[in-house]
């Protein structure tokens, strides 16, 4: 019997191959290295795959100027996919560097005598979740986005849950995979729906059947993109589908929060982009309206939400909607300008999400309670470095000039004017006017008010663990690079918007 | 070095200077000094830049242009022309006197402080020098963030609700400018100031308009002002009427007027009104405040009602006084502001029921304050008579009414500034004035003096400036041209 096997391009898959050789590898560690040696040698593997990741991801960028898919069509190969590797696999160094000090986290009711009970399970999920990222900013079809949705989303839901001792995490890690679930339902229905208008799985084949059999119009098409529509959105928590991302964010820990808030979102937006102009270039009339109506809703329900929140981050979370609705800006606009503004807008924005609840983690360390606005009291003063960090990505956030989050919204409001489309770049101008309040709130808490308003002892939290609290070496280089990437791209327009444009020359735009 | 590196080292330098200042871990002596250091480097670099400017050429001048991002239009464009060469002196002359201030009353948490001062030195600068708007647009909101903390850290007791109400008001103009931003540069195919078009769009004109009328700021955009100017430290204060209003009425004339030629007829007389209502409006106020603070706070807002009834005046003499009054005003209120401080400090308060007679005793100080107040009132032959007397010119080209509103306006301020002097100086020794609070002392003196020596200099030779603005064009033609 002679099997018919399509040629694979190794070399194509090669990051997400390497993520997942390493996520084989920590939980190897789990089973076979003595308990207390477990963090470190987690930990070096993440590091170690996330590297490799990141120079074969840097590598396929420079290799593959002329997009192509392989694997039998089900995989991309180009620079869409290659960039979106590299800002993931950033992300994820950089969670691994917050993980060594910060998993699981630092609750007053947590157990330290198992701090490294899980921690080796924990980085085999990170490194697990990227791969599956890694491999859905590729997809090509039907199956293959599905497939690789549901390989992160799992992963991603036994992160949330992986600290039981901390108040919280399970009904995250339960919330989280329960809506998800939904959601990964409704986008498998919509896609089924999809393929049985079409008869085609692939991207390029499903916009081929669209053009050629006239389908734009056909309810059964129609009905499946919105499904669709509706199910990448819940993994990108725009409003009306970003019930849970508040609970799950809040509750999740720390760790496990900044890396969902800002790598789930470049994943999902960057997948939903190419979907969306590669099969459905037909009912951009459709699909664009869809976006710029839930890019509203987000900004609206996420900027307005935030105003009365208490807790630090469920502010981060809401502001995490907000910013899916300013990005979904770019997104709905279908064209050459929005991809560049998306993808340019996606690199100021991870590095200051990833920072600004890392920074959260080291407050929560110190205390070893949720952070609240009323707790940050004096934060900005006894901190520093992470106090400025803080500052600079808030203000990254809400679009002031201290770094790219200003440039990211111009050229989302560029793209939005460019596409005719003036009325959304008034609703974003008005939600960054409301966003303002909460997010100078968090530097007002941080600054203005005075230590002595903290109502918490600090030091709770290290102070179970016995003895002096271990520096936090490894965040400040975290923040560090968040801050110098957030900061950075204020003044490295030019070459990153190169680099968006090679990428997005990828898509048919 | 070259002339455009010059007008870049002016934006870039006080920046450096205060990541320095953040990375340094230095003493807080040390801190003060080394700030100061970098703000009198300001003002001799700006001195350089004056003496090697030729005021007999029109046009963009030590101009340095770098490419931003390409693919919009955009690009790191700076440069000088007269009037923006002045009000950059303006700027260096005021931010160094408050940083001197800050330094001379030892604020808290020095390294922060000093850091925040030259961060908006810096941006000031930008604003004035930026000849691309999205830079502009950049500097201008780039003010804002070291304002917000400055008045929210070293302010007085109401300071957290006064810098909330600052912040959204005027985040609500700029924000509206930055949709206009991106709508006027994608229209034009360019985010140049000098090469950009002329645009028709009325809509444009009044996003641009609503940002700038805020900052300035004009009656009924005048919300934030009074909180603001009381809550913040008085130096913070000097800047924010001095400098930072300026930005708003350097912005009328930069871009509003220049770009939007149809609109601005068409709107003129709203903004006239406008402008006449914040100048009575203001002095009422002024002349019905209670407090030290609060009549130069209001006396600010009259003052940027006048200088706006210039600019849209339209001629040319209503362009030359509005430049000289901006500056000859921008002195005179930070003079008064940290004159107020110095009150402030010796008696724990600004309220004229708890003040007065305070002349008896402290020569220097009744004599600084006399003479910034009479300055200040327009008494003839003071810089700010020739100011507001080009305006009232200006303006009654336009027509008579607009003059003789001015003219009111004229009158009440030497109401509510001889009463300001009264009510401080003169009259019975107030509650809170013992004989121990001193007189200026040298640190004192060293700050307030040359403020005002440059006023009386200004005083002396008003056509400096008044004549140095726009030459050798004629303003009108230079305005019409677009600054070309």
């Amino acid at each position: 019997v002679s099997l018919n096997t399509p040629h694979i391009d190794w070399f194509g898959l090669s990051p997400v191959l390497t993520l997942t050789g390493a996520a084989f590898l920590a939980l190897l560690c789990a089973v076979l290295v003595p308990r207390r040696h477990r963090r470190i040698t987690g930990a070096f593997f993440s590091f170690a795959g996330f590297t490799a990741g990141l120079v074969l991801a840097i590598w396929l960028y420079v290799d593959s100027p002329n997009g192509h898919t392989i694997a039998a069509g089900a995989f991309y190969r180009d620079r869409w996919t290659a960039l979106g590797q590299i800002i993931l696999f950033s992300v994820g160094l950089a969670t691994t560097l917050l993980g060594v000090e910060h998993m699981p986290g630092w609750g007053r009711g947590a157990d330290r005598e198992r701090r490294d009970d899980h921690i080796a399970e924990f980085f085999a999920l990170l490194l697990a979740s990227a791969a599956g990222m890694a491999f859905f900013v590729g997809a090509a079809n039907l199956i293959t986005l599905f497939l690789s949705l549901e390989w992160f989303s799992i992963a991603l839901y036994v992160m949330c849950a992986i600290d039981y001792d901390l108040e919280g995490s399970l009904e995250a890690g339960l919330k989280y995979l329960i809506v998800g679930s939904f959601g990964a339902a409704t986008l498998l229905f919509g896609s089924a729906l999809v393929y049985g208008a079409t008869g085609q799985v692939s991207f390029d084949g499903i916009a081929h059947a669209i053009a050629t059999q006239e389908l734009t119009g056909n309810a059964l098409l129609v009905l499946g993109l919105a499904l669709m529509i509706a199910g990448l959105s819940f993994k990108m928590s725009a409003a009306p589908f970003h019930m849970w991302t508040p609970d799950v964010y809040e509750g999740a820990p720390t760790t496990v929060t900044a890396w969902m808030s800002s790598a789930t979102k470049v994943a999902a937006l960057l997948l939903t982009f190419r979907v969306m102009t590669t099969a459905f270039p037909q009912n951009q009339h459709l699909w664009g309206w869809a976006f710029a109506i839930i890019a509203t809703i987000s900004l609206a329900i996420g900027n307005f939400a935030a105003l009365v929140q208490k807790n630090v981050k469920r502010i981060l979370a809401y502001s995490a909607i907000a910013q899916a609705g300013f990005m979904l800006i770019g997104l709905s606009t279908g064209s050459a300008l929005g991809a560049r503004a998306l993808m340019y807008y996606l690199i100021p924005y991870s590095a200051a999400a990833f920072g600004s609840f890392a920074i959260v983690a080291a407050r929560e360390r110190e205390l070893g309670v949720p952070v609240t606005l009323e707790n940050l009291a004096g934060f900005g003063w006894e901190r520093p470095f992470l106090g400025v960090a803080m500052w600079f990505f808030v203000f990254a956030f809400a679009g002031l000039p201290l770094g790219g989050g200003f440039v990211g919204k111009f050229y989302v409001f560029a793209a939005a004017y460019d596409h005719g489309w003036v009325w959304l770049v008034i609703v974003g101008v008005l939600a960054t006017l409301v966003s303002l309040y909460y997010y100078l709130g968090i530097v007002r808490a941080m600054y203005m008010r005075p230590a002595e308003e903290l109502q918490v002892q600090p030091g709770g939290g290290v102070a179970v663990s016995g003895g002096a609290p271990a520096p936090e070496a490894l965040l400040q280089v975290a923040v560090g690079a968040a801050l110098a990437v957030s900061v950075g791209s204020l003044f490295a327009v030019e070459p990153l918007i190169d680099l968006a444009k090679h990428a997005a020359s990828a898509l048919p735009l | 070095m070259s002339a455009g590196s010059l007008t870049s080292i002016l934006i870039w330098l006080p920046i450096g200077g205060a990541l320095l200042i953040w990375l340094l871990p230095l003493s807080r002596y040390a801190t003060g000094s080394l700030a100061l250091l970098f703000s009198f480097a300001e003002v001799g670099f700006w001195i350089e830049q004056l003496t090697r400017f030729d005021f007999s050429r029109s046009g963009l001048q030590m101009s340095e242009r770098a490419n931003w991002f390409g693919d919009l239009g955009v690009s790191y464009h700076v440069g000088v022309y007269g009037f923006s060469l002045w009000l950059v002196g303006l700027t260096v002359v005021v931010m160094a006197a408050c940083t001197g201030y800050g330094f001379w009353v030892g604020r808290d948490r020095p390294r922060a402080y000093f850091g925040l001062m030259l961060l908006l030195t810096g941006a000031t600068v930008g604003v004035f020098e930026s000849q691309d708007l999205l830079l502009f647009y950049a500097f201008f909101e780039a003010m804002l963030i070291p304002l917000y903390v400055l008045i929210g850290v070293w302010g007085g007791a109401r300071r957290l609700e006064a810098t909330v109400k600052f912040v959204i008001y005027t985040m609500a103009g700029s924000l509206l400018m930055l949709a206009a931003v991106v709508v006027y540069g994608l229209q034009a195919g360019t985010f140049d100031l000098v090469d950009g078009p002329a645009s028709a769009s009325r809509w444009l004109f009044l996003g641009f308009m609503v940002a700038f009328v805020i900052k300035a700021p004009l009656f009924p955009f005048h919300g934030w002002l009074p909180d603001a100017y009381r809550e913040a430290p008085p130096e913070i204060s000097a800047v924010l009427s001095g400098v930072i209003a300026k930005a708003g009425l350097y912005g009328m004339l930069r871009i509003a007027i220049t770009k939007f030629p149809e609109p601005t007829s068409f709107y003129r007389t709203a903004i006239l009104t406008l402008a006449a209502a914040s100048l009575i409006y203001g002095s009422l106020l002024a002349f019905r405040s209670p407090d030290f603070r609060g009549v130069v706070a209001y006396s600010s807002l009259a003052q940027s009602g006048l200088i706006a009834l210039g600019l849209f005046a339209g001629t040319d003499l209503g362009f030359d006084g509005a430049v000289l009054q901006m500056v000859a005003h921008g002195l005179v209120s930070a003079s008064l502001f940290l004159l107020a401080g110095v009150v402030e400090r010796r008696t724990t308060t600004g309220e004229f029921r708890l003040l007065g007679g305070m002349a008896r005793g402290r020569p220097a100080l009744a004599t600084l304050l006399m003479t910034v107040g009479v300055i200040s009132l327009a008494v003839p032959g003071s810089s700010m008579f020739a100011g507001e007397f080009l305006i009232l010119a200006g303006v009654f080209q336009r027509a008579w009414f607009w003059a003789a509103i001015g003219a009111v306006g004229i009158v009440l301020a030497a109401m509510y500034m001889l009463r300001l002097i009264s009510a401080v100086l003169h009259e019975a020794r107030g509650p809170t004035v013992v004989d121990e609070a001193l007189d200026l002392r040298p640190g004192e003196l060293a700050l307030v003096v040359p403020l005002v020596g440059v006023l009386l200099a200004l005083s002396v030779w008003p056509a400096g400036i008044s004549h140095h603005s726009f030459a050798p064009d004629s303003p009108t033609s230079a305005v019409r041209s677009g600054f070309k």
